[in-house]
């Protein structure tokens, strides 16, 4: 009679494929995993607590260490926020720059889980023809705001800088760079038959569980949900641009690559659109006082940024600092269905699995 | 060489013997150091990268004996609950067949250690020893990766090493002998690979897989399992299983070349080259192939490698004996 005995192994939070510092408690019999337990928190850092005692225009570069791979988004919600509450209007330039780089970090981010997810399965090349489209992405936002990560771009009421000269040139002249490329990644990775083995009925969950687990973004929308915030509930432009909302039924990792991949696609549209209807001159920051002090009440606004529906709830007394501030991160939302996904798979399926959600532990631990 | 074997022994031999296995075991830590410099330069190249490109000029020519010098003086060190004995064996074990089966392998008409009559079985069997080896490191390191990954490369290893046998027994049929000698000398008209393209092709993924390489590197995936087998290995310890790897990837190379690739035969015309080159230009092709395959392709799971193995390989390793028998009594 064989007799086999239960291991207990512990994956990171040093280990190469957890992206980060997420630790993840592992019960196997064999490789087959039978109990999973996540464990987080290595990298919190407690923004909204700190943002009680930060002045409006301070927490912004706070958001930037979020989600650090998309900044842009974050930068975007809490000034959304604020500007909601202070019923702001926001000049004409301003509105497409952010839309400009907000689309261009979505592609950015895109990229590096493009890159790394193929590194999780075996493949080193993906990962650096990814990252050298990234650096160029990442160039152009250096360009417009002096940092390559954390942007601190955006403010309350508008944008900090405008764009240099010949910027919106360089934009445009990306736009046909990186489809060339995006036609590449798709001969080099999207056929190729073992990749297809590694994630074709992987990670598989359906409409309602997704729904039930509040997951957001290709998480949500390769279950076949059409939701997409730009598109439902369209915040600062977007109800001016012509796109279409990448939407796949079969519920597994191979359905949210796709979904990924054509979310490049599509931002590039909005790109190339945003950049064609670019108004020649105006004012990039709207009149806002010194001191910005919301008027007593509370909103909430949520927006799509490339991992879901990133959210900021804040509280206002009428003071120059927040009472209460929330963020509803999408990675910590779609962190959680993982422990459900990973009973009875073997461990190269975790990797594929966590890798296909797509977090970024900055987000999972606020 | 043969007047040394029949000799009466003496000091005199065993120096000239020494001399030989020395000689030869530099020329494949030599082959060595510029197999990994030439992966790094060509990754780096289908990658857009540069490669190494400090140590010993500008294209890095001293990079590998910068690493192994490294390694040579880091600190050894042995996991306490380790298995101590178990684990200071097992790089060595992995390494001695790695470099005993290049004696059988003919490099050019006469150069070759032993001319043995069962060759490519000697081959077979003493490679096969390796695989102890690495799962002795797994199971001695006392780490859960590391046994993971010596348990995959058990039963990886058994698994591929049928269908890589099978799919020789083409060559031996048209051969008529398992002296990999006579079968470079069959080869003077055409080679095996015309003659037995599916034992080739099964021949050569088996190989790949026999060797731990990308897309057969289960044992020791990195994303996976942080480094599988010798994860609890440093210094020069760790340095005995790369070695491992790479007189593999040099044997195998070279058993591909003598197999199916007509050895140092050349090409019709130009037999003024000397066969020494031959034998090179066509072990390097085989070898570039490899390292683009790791550019190339991803990792397959643990399960389809099995099934791949046993579903796939294994049938058509056995239609190509078949085949092999249909050709050689038709045609030939």
């Amino acid at each position: 009679m064989i007799r086999t005995e239960e291991m207990l192994l512990n994956v990171g939070p040093q280990h190469p494929s957890t992206h980060g510092v997420f630790r993840i408690v592992l019960k196997i019999d064999g490789e087959t995993i039978i109990e999973a337990t996540p464990v987080i928190g290595y990298l919190h850092r407690g923004t909204e607590k700190l943002a009680e005692n930060l002045q409006y225009t301070q927490i912004i570069p706070y958001t930037d260490r979020m989600d650090y791979l998309a900044a842009m988004t974050n930068n975007y919600v809490i000034c959304h926020a604020v500007e909601t509450m202070m019923s702001l209007e926001i000049p004409e330039r301003a509105e497409y720059l952010r839309v400009i780089v907000m689309e261009l970090g979505r592609i950015a981010s895109h990229l590096v889980w493009f890159g790394t997810y193929l590194l999780d399965i075996g493949a080193m090349s993906p990962f650096l023809y990814a990252f050298r489209e990234r650096e160029a992405i990442i160039n152009m936002l250096n360009e417009i705001c002096g940092a390559r990560l954390t942007f601190n771009y955006m403010r309350v009421g508008g944008v900090k800088w405008d764009a240099p000269e010949g910027w919106i040139e360089k934009v445009r002249d990306f736009v046909p760079y990186m489809r060339e490329e995006l036609a590449g990644y798709h001969d080099l990775v999207t056929g190729n038959e073992i990749f297809l083995n590694r994630v074709k009925g992987i990670g598989f969950y359906t409409k309602e569980e997704a729904l039930n687990f509040s997951l957001s973004g290709a998480n949500l929308r390769c279950t076949g949900t059409n939701w997409d915030l730009r598109k439902d509930e369209p915040y600062s432009i977007y109800d001016r641009f012509d796109f279409d909302v990448p939407v796949f039924h079969t519920g597994d990792a191979w359905a949210r690559y796709q979904c990924r991949m054509q979310e490049i696609e599509e931002s590039l549209k909005i790109v190339e659109q945003a950049v064609e209807q670019f108004p020649e001159e105006g004012p990039v920051m709207a009149k806002v006082p010194r001191i910005i002090k919301p008027p007593k009440g509370e909103a909430f606004v949520r927006i799509e940024s490339p991992r879901g529906e990133i959210g900021c709830y804040i509280a206002s007394e009428g003071k120059k600092e927040p009472y209460r501030l929330k963020f509803r991160r999408p990675s910590f939302y779609n962190l959680q269905i993982l422990p459900k996904l990973l009973v009875g798979e073997n461990i190269s399926n975790l990797i594929t699995i966590l890798g296909g959600i797509d977090i970024v532990l900055g987000e999972v631990d606020g | 060489m043969e007047e040394l074997l029949y000799a009466q022994p003496g000091w005199t031999h065993v120096a000239i013997f020494f001399a030989l296995g020395a000689a030869l075991l530099v020329t494949v830590l030599g082959f060595v150091t510029y197999a990994i410099l030439a992966e790094r330069k060509v990754l780096g190249f289908m990658q857009m990268r540069t490669g190494p490109n400090r140590v010993g000029g500008r294209f890095g020519l001293l990079q590998t004996v910068a690493d192994v010098f490294k390694l040579l003086i880091k600190e050894d060190t042995i996991p306490k609950l380790a298995d101590r004995p178990l684990f200071i064996l097992a790089p060595v074990i992995a390494f001695a067949p790695a470099f005993m089966v290049l004696a059988t392998i003919p490099f050019s008409e006469n150069m070759q250690f032993a001319d043995l009559g069962v060759g490519l079985l000697y081959y077979v069997a003493v490679s096969g020893i390796s695989t102890i080896g690495i799962l002795m490191g797994g199971w001695a390191s006392n780490n859960k990766y590391s046994l993971l990954g010596g348990m995959r490369a058990a039963a990886q290893m058994i698994s591929y090493e049928i269908p890589l046998v099978i799919s020789v027994i083409g060559v031996i049929l048209f051969a008529g002998s398992l002296n990999l000698n006579d079968i470079v000398r069959g080869q003077e008209n055409i080679a095996y690979i015309f003659l037995t393209p599916i034992g080739f092709f099964v021949f050569l993924i088996s190989s790949i897989a026999e060797l731990n390489r990308t897309p057969f590197d289960l044992p020791e995936a990195e994303s996976e399992l942080v480094a599988g087998y010798h994860v609890e290995y440093s210094g020069f310890r760790w340095a005995f299983f790369m070695l491992t790897e790479y007189v593999y990837l040099f044997a195998m190379a070279s058993l591909t070349t003598v197999l199916f690739l007509g050895g140092w035969n050349p090409i019709p015309f130009l037999d003024f080259i000397p066969g020494m080159l031959w034998f090179g230009v066509k072990f390097s092709i085989v070898v570039f192939f490899m390292i683009w395959i790791r550019g190339t392709l991803p990792r397959l799971r643990a399960d389809q490698l099995m099934g791949f193995a046993w579903k796939v390989l294994l049938p058509l390793a056995l239609l190509n004996i078949f085949v092999s028998a249909a050709v050689k009594e038709l045609f030939l």
